[in-house]
């Protein structure tokens, strides 16, 4: 029998089981003996200064232990560089209690902390608090004059600002046989993962810090804190095996955490800070942003020219950016282009990255100003797409590492029925209700970043693997099981994974769809290393067949390693080990991106979304009553877990189009809808028929898995395509996200 | 949260006189909007007293009159599901269906359904100015964000909606509320119940401070041949109406004998007009007439900016609303638009 | 310049808590409550049944549903005092001497969760609306299972192992 592989298997998630039962723990549901509560306090105001807060009162509750503010919080690292975690944009991070200034409206200004959590919450809500207020701007809209270069910093690495013109747009533009200019605005959204933000800090006996946490990067919560109070990372553990849903609101430590950990250690106790759904308002958001695109074409449908602008809110203490406008010429190579992204800082939270940051935004864009131009120039919109396919990335001067997204277009169209599409608007009713098709285009760049993996082979002859990676409901957890099992031929239930804690080989924050990669890449080169240690060991053993063996010779397999040339011998991994005299055999390595090999290529994942909605003419009410999402991301290592990211994703685009939008009134500075009850994401009700398909793709080039990650792909082209299918049923365009149904009347 | 002192009531009086004897005690039902409004500070009583234990008002009965009887402390889902009500009122049992969810009709009662206080974005959040929560202080929607608000029966001070389902069928059905106080028993026309706001938005309803509701009472007719309800807003379900419509139609071959048209949504309580209703008497089940009917229900309606949308929205699910009560097992779950 | 103070009463007395007893999952339990301790903390903190989730606090998005007499409600809208003498049922009482309920199978074999942390709500909130017996269609079923958001969006494979357990029963 020899070893199937299980990469490419739809295993069921291994931690099914607790996650069914209610026996997986998330950060805010471990017991802990003598645990203190905390409460976070949240500025009322959105500028100015505090200029009291009366502490004396909240003290003198009974249960109360402590309430710490900008005034007692104690002395803290100096530098910005000291604050500034992994995902940091350039800038001066936010420090929670600093000082007295607010800048921002919910900004947490102090921390009750006692014996019980309805204390603690009761202590917080009657605090009273005296403000001087200052003048504040919140609105991008009337604030847009005030626009603005960013600022360059580590973070351009990975989002690297627009290009530099190309040809002559101006001039191409006009003389184009078509043309379309249009406005897009979106509004901020929130992650609004259904876990709160929570931290249990636990205050060992000598003093070290456990600390559960909901986070996408343990070791970046570890760095953090180490930094911030001053603690030897040694003795700060970042436990988070269970995370409830993050969407990027993970990348960056909450200030949750610094409230835990703080109250821990002025107090020596074991402190639990848990957000309340209004305080998951008070920190990241995707950003506000307005955009203008100028597209033009040739009268075949050969687009010419492509113009993009973007302004998009940031916050005053950092510039957070995002790539919006650079996707348009990735796909379609037009040789006159004008891109820019600017920013306007306002009296707000910096921003950060929320599901396909930037993507999501500049495609609705690029996919419905390329439908717009389609009916201009009266060509099928995939076929518009198919006029201009290119494998070719002319913004870098290289091909495609690989690009199946023809197939992804000609599979989706197929399996849809787009041929079913008459192509007027308004042309198609199934009763009363009319009924659009609409698609667009999605890509993601495939990334992949450095971490490290421990590969141990144990006495029982099973393998151990471990990374401090999160699992944040990817399924990275059984996928990276997978491609271990893989690597030394095991069977899923011989092989653990271990992650999810900072003492664990370095990963870093989970996102970017770069996990598979970046992980994966360090499994596979722990499994070799382990391999060829396995072998070396076994060739050493007193009389070994495997003597002078090499690898070419041998398979891994059935818990052993077995000559080719002969079956019958095998040598086990349990009696290597035996034979070491050692506990096991272990070996920790890198997985490192060919940067050599990959400078030659851009590397992205492709999508093509169809959908049809239906609306109802009179009323406006609209329902996506079916879509489909075929993909190109290479190599699909667990088909089940994989379709889920997929369905998601879709679901996000269903919901950015016509649901999701944190509401401002920029009177007050502040969110008015912070809440799961006016802050609408779709319920059950509102998800129909929704399919998914995995185009094959080869990738050798990309990395090792050929795999090109998938958190994102799925929701990028879902937007256009929905707007698109509103205009194919009604005749209207709308370039304003959500669309709500009463546009429609 | 604040902290309260609580108790259970073993019987109506006895909740009646705790209550009548605190001014700053409350009655506790189901919990849904009480424990929700002290979570956000909305309220803050010293003493709540449970009237779930009270073994009085909690079934859906016949009445002598030919009616029924909706104990008070029964629950939404007891009611909606009721034999009697989705025979007889099957209009009531949609309305009811399309509110909340179904955890949260598990544990409402009917007579906290009446009670249940604004979804006004101002009123929920206590930095804000709001009339309602704060008498005085001014009125944030008015110049806000608005999308939610009222257009009909609204006032300078507020403009605020009620949030009920079920009630916009009471009313449509002509339901009558029934009254304990310490000073004895009362009864009040639906109609009466709700207050528009006014120059005292902070009163919901006409409820005087330590009476309780026992029952709600239908009449016998509840046009359970010809009816519906329509709901429109932001998402499929759990969400609040923007706009929801109740229809009974009364029909004699082609003419319609009587219509009632309740609106929920789009005022401070449940809204009727009677001319409206008037118009219809006699004529045909037409959407040229319901067009007009819906013309008069929208008299006088004031958009505030966000929600303009809803006086033309209103008007058309008036339409279809109608339509749909003459065709009601087209309905589906969630009282979407249907035919 | 601008004074802002809550304007609640400073009091500062606490109102005593309470010894009550609940049932859950069988077992008679004794928690030592105050008033005003939700139904969702008096699990949670008191008992440690922390597979009830606390995802808004407010009755927006279901993550907290446990049974209760049988029927699906809200624990955190819920004070743990009314609900004395009461059966309860959370999540860690679904499955019977570690035999799996068909819905907990059926979501590990549909992949109807990701994250997780909606998983126990909705698998309770299903297992309520199976016996109430309302849902006839999958239409119905969305509808009535609308209460429980996924925030990870894998709404249709939710609906998918509920049906594929309803359709078994029939």
């Amino acid at each position: 029998m020899s070893h199937k592989l299980l990469t490419g298997q739809p295993v069921s998630r291994i931690e099914g089981q607790q996650k069914v039962t209610g026996a997986a723990r998330y950060a805010g549901d471990y017991h802990v003996p003598e645990l203190l509560y905390g409460y976070v306090v949240n500025s009322t105001i959105t500028k100015g200064k505090i200029l009291e807060i009366d502490t004396e009162q909240i003290k003198a509750i009974k249960g109360v232990i402590e309430v710490f503010t900008h005034k007692n919080r104690p002395s803290l690292a100096w530098f910005d560089l000291q604050y500034a975690d992994m995902d940091a944009p350039p800038g001066s991070p936010f420090r929670p209690l600093q000082n007295a200034d607010i800048k921002y409206n919910g900004q947490p200004i102090a921390l009750v902390v006692a014996e019980t959590f309805e204390i603690a919450r009761y202590a917080a809500s009657i605090m009273a608090v005296r403000y001087e207020e200052q003048h504040f701007f919140t609105d991008l809209e009337s604030n847009k004059g005030k626009a603005r270069d960013p600022k360059k910093g580590l973070a351009t690495f990975l989002k690297p600002l627009p290009a530099k013109p190309k040809g002559d747009f101006g001039k191409a533009f006009h003389n184009a046989a078509a043309q379309v200019s249009a406005e897009f605005i979106h509004a901020a959204e929130h992650h609004n993962p259904i876990e709160l933000f929570a931290t249990t800090t636990v205050y060992e006996e000598d003093g070290k810090l456990t600390i559960y946490d909901k986070t996408q990067g343990t070791i970046n919560c570890q760095l953090y804190v180490g930094n911030v109070f001053g603690l030897h990372y040694k003795n700060v553990r970042v436990i988070s095996p269970y995370v409830g849903g993050a969407f990027g609101s993970g990348l960056r430590p909450q200030y949750q955490l610094f409230m835990s950990v703080m109250a821990a250690l002025q107090l020596k106790r074991s402190v639990r800070v848990t957000l309340d759904r209004q305080q998951m308002f008070t920190f990241g958001h995707r950003p506000p942003t307005i955009q203008q695109t100028r597209f033009a074409a040739d009268s075949q449908g050969k687009v010419t020219a492509l113009g993009h602008e973007a302004v998009a809110e940031t916050s005053q203490h950092e510039d957070y950016t995002e790539v919006v406008v650079n996707w348009s010429n990735m796909l379609y190579p037009a040789p006159h282009t004008s891109f820019d992204y600017k920013l306007v800082p306002l009296d707000v939270f910096s921003p950060l990255d929320m599901r396909a940051p930037g993507g999501v935004t500049g495609m609705h864009a690029i996919e419905s100003s390329m439908d717009q131009l389609a009916y201009q120039l009266k060509i099928d919109p995939l076929a518009l797409r198919l006029i201009n396919y290119t494998d070719f990335d002319v913004t870098a001067d290289r091909p495609y590492s690989s690009k199946e997204l023809r197939e992804c277009y000609v599979q989706g169209a197929e399996k849809f029925g787009w041929s079913k599409r008459t192509p007027e608007p308004r042309s198609m009713r199934r009763g009363h209700k009319l009924v659009g098709y609409g698609m667009a285009t999605g890509i993601w760049e495939a990334m992949q970043v450095l971490a490290r993996v421990e590969a141990v082979m144990t006495a029982e002859g099973k393998l151990e693997v471990s990374s401090a990676i999160t699992d944040i409901g990817t399924g990275t957890l059984t996928v990276m099981t997978q491609i271990a099992a893989d690597e030394l031929g095991l069977a899923l239930e011989d092989v653990t994974f271990c992650y999810g804690e900072s003492q664990m080989p370095f990963a870093p924050v989970q996102g970017g769809s770069f996990t598979v990669s970046t992980v994966g890449a360090a499994v596979k080169a722990a499994g070799k290393a382990l391999r060829k240690k396995l072998l070396k060991k076994a060739g050493n053993m007193p009389g070994s067949p495997l003597k002078s063996v090499s690898e070419k010779e041998v398979v891994f397999e059935r818990g052993g390693i077995i000559l080719k040339s002969n079956q019958n011998v095998i040598v086990y991994f349990k009696d290597i080990v035996a034979a070491e005299k050692k506990k096991v055999i272990k070996t920790t390595n890198t997985g490192v991106p060919n940067v050599f090999k990959l400078k030659n290529y851009t590397r992205a994942a492709h999508s093509a979304a169809f959908v049809e909605v239906e609306v109802d003419e009179e009323l406006g009410t609209i329902q996506v009553t079916r879509a489909i999402t075929a993909v190109a991301a290479g190599n699909i290592i667990n088909p089940k877990t994989a379709r889920s990211q997929i369905l998601g994703g879709m679901v996000w685009g269903i919901s950015k189009a016509l649901f999701e939008e944190t509401i401002s009134d920029h009177r007050f500075g502040k969110y008015m809808n912070q809440n799961l009850a006016e802050y609408h994401i779709p319920v059950h009700a509102d998800i129909h028929e929704l399919d998914v398909i995995f185009v094959e793709e080869k990738d050798d080039i990309v990395n090792e898995l050929g795999s090109k990650g998938i958190g994102e792909i799925g929701l990028v082209a879902m937007p256009p395509a929905i707007a698109n299918a509103i205009y194919h049923a009604t005749g209207k365009r709308f370039n304003q996200l959500p669309i709500h149904f009463d546009q429609l009347l | 949260m604040n902290n309260f002192n609580y108790t259970r009531a073993g019987n109506i009086q006895e909740a009646m006189s705790l209550v009548s004897q605190n001014s700053d005690a409350g009655f506790l039902a189901g919990g849904t909007n009480m424990v929700d409004l002290l979570k956000y500070n909305l309220v803050h009583p010293e003493l709540l007293v449970d009237i779930n234990h009270i073994p009085e008002h909690r079934g859906i009965l016949e009445t002598e009159d030919g009616g029924v009887q909706l104990g008070a402390f029964a629950t939404n889902a007891e009611t909606a599901y009721h034999p009697l009500i989705e025979t007889r009122y099957p209009l009531l049992s949609r309305a009811i269906l399309a509110g909340a969810s179904a955890q949260i009709r598990n544990m409402a009662t009917n007579g906290g359904n009446l009670l249940q206080r604004t979804r006004c974005y101002y009123f929920y959040d206590p930095n804000t100015p709001c009339n309602k929560r704060k008498p005085g202080s001014g009125c944030s929607a008015i110049g806000g964000y608005n999308r939610i608000m009222a257009i009909l029966g609204a006032s300078e001070d507020c403009i605020a909606v009620f949030p009920s389902d079920m009630c916009v069928a009471l009313s449509a059905l002509d339901a009558v509320v029934r009254i304990d106080g310490v000073d004895g028993t009362r009864s009040l026309p639906f109609a009466e119940f709700h207050r528009l706001p006014g120059n005292n938005p902070e009163r919901d309803n006409n409820l005087q401070p330590g009476e309780i509701i026992t029952s709600i009472d239908l009449p016998e007719k509840g046009f359970e041949k010809n009816y519906s309800y329509l709901k429109l807003r932001d998402r499929s379900s759990y969400a609040f109406a923007l706009v929801s419509v109740a229809t009974g139609l009364d029909l004699e071959g082609d003419v319609i004998k009587e219509a009632r048209i309740a609106l929920g949504g789009v005022a401070h309580k449940p809204w009727r007009i009677k001319d409206a209703e008037d118009f219809l008497a006699g004529k045909s089940p037409s959407a040229e007439n319901f067009a007009a009917a819906a013309k008069i229900i929208l008299n006088g309606a004031v958009g505030y900016g966000h929600n303009n949308f809803k006086i033309d929205l209103a008007k058309r699910a008036v339409v279809r609303n109608c339509l749909m009560a003459l065709n009601p097992e087209s309905q589906q779950p969630g009282a979407h638009p249907s035919i | 310049m601008q004074t802002v103070s809550t304007g609640l009463k400073p009091d500062v007395h606490l109102t005593n808590s309470r010894i009550i007893s609940l049932h859950v999952n069988g077992v008679p339990r004794i928690a030592d409550v105050a008033p005003w301790v939700s139904l969702l903390d008096a699990l949670r903190d008191h008992l440690d049944l922390t597979g009830t989730k606390k995802g808004c606090d407010h009755g927006q998005c279901g993550a907290c549903t446990v049974l209760c007499d049988g029927k699906r409600i809200l624990s955190c809208l819920t004070l743990a005092v009314m609900k004395e003498g009461a059966e309860i049922t959370t999540i860690e009482g679904i499955a019977q001497d570690d035999v799996l309920h068909p819905l907990q199978k059926a979501f590990i074999e549909n992949d109807a969760f990701q994250c997780g942390y909606c998983t126990p709500g909705q698998i309770c909130s299903a297992i309520g609306m199976l016996s109430e017996g309302k849902a006839n269609s999958r239409a119905e079923v969305k509808e009535l299972m609308s209460g429980n958001l996924c925030r990870c969006g894998a709404n249709t494979n939710i609906i998918d192992a509920i049906m594929e357990v309803k359709n078994a029963r029939l």
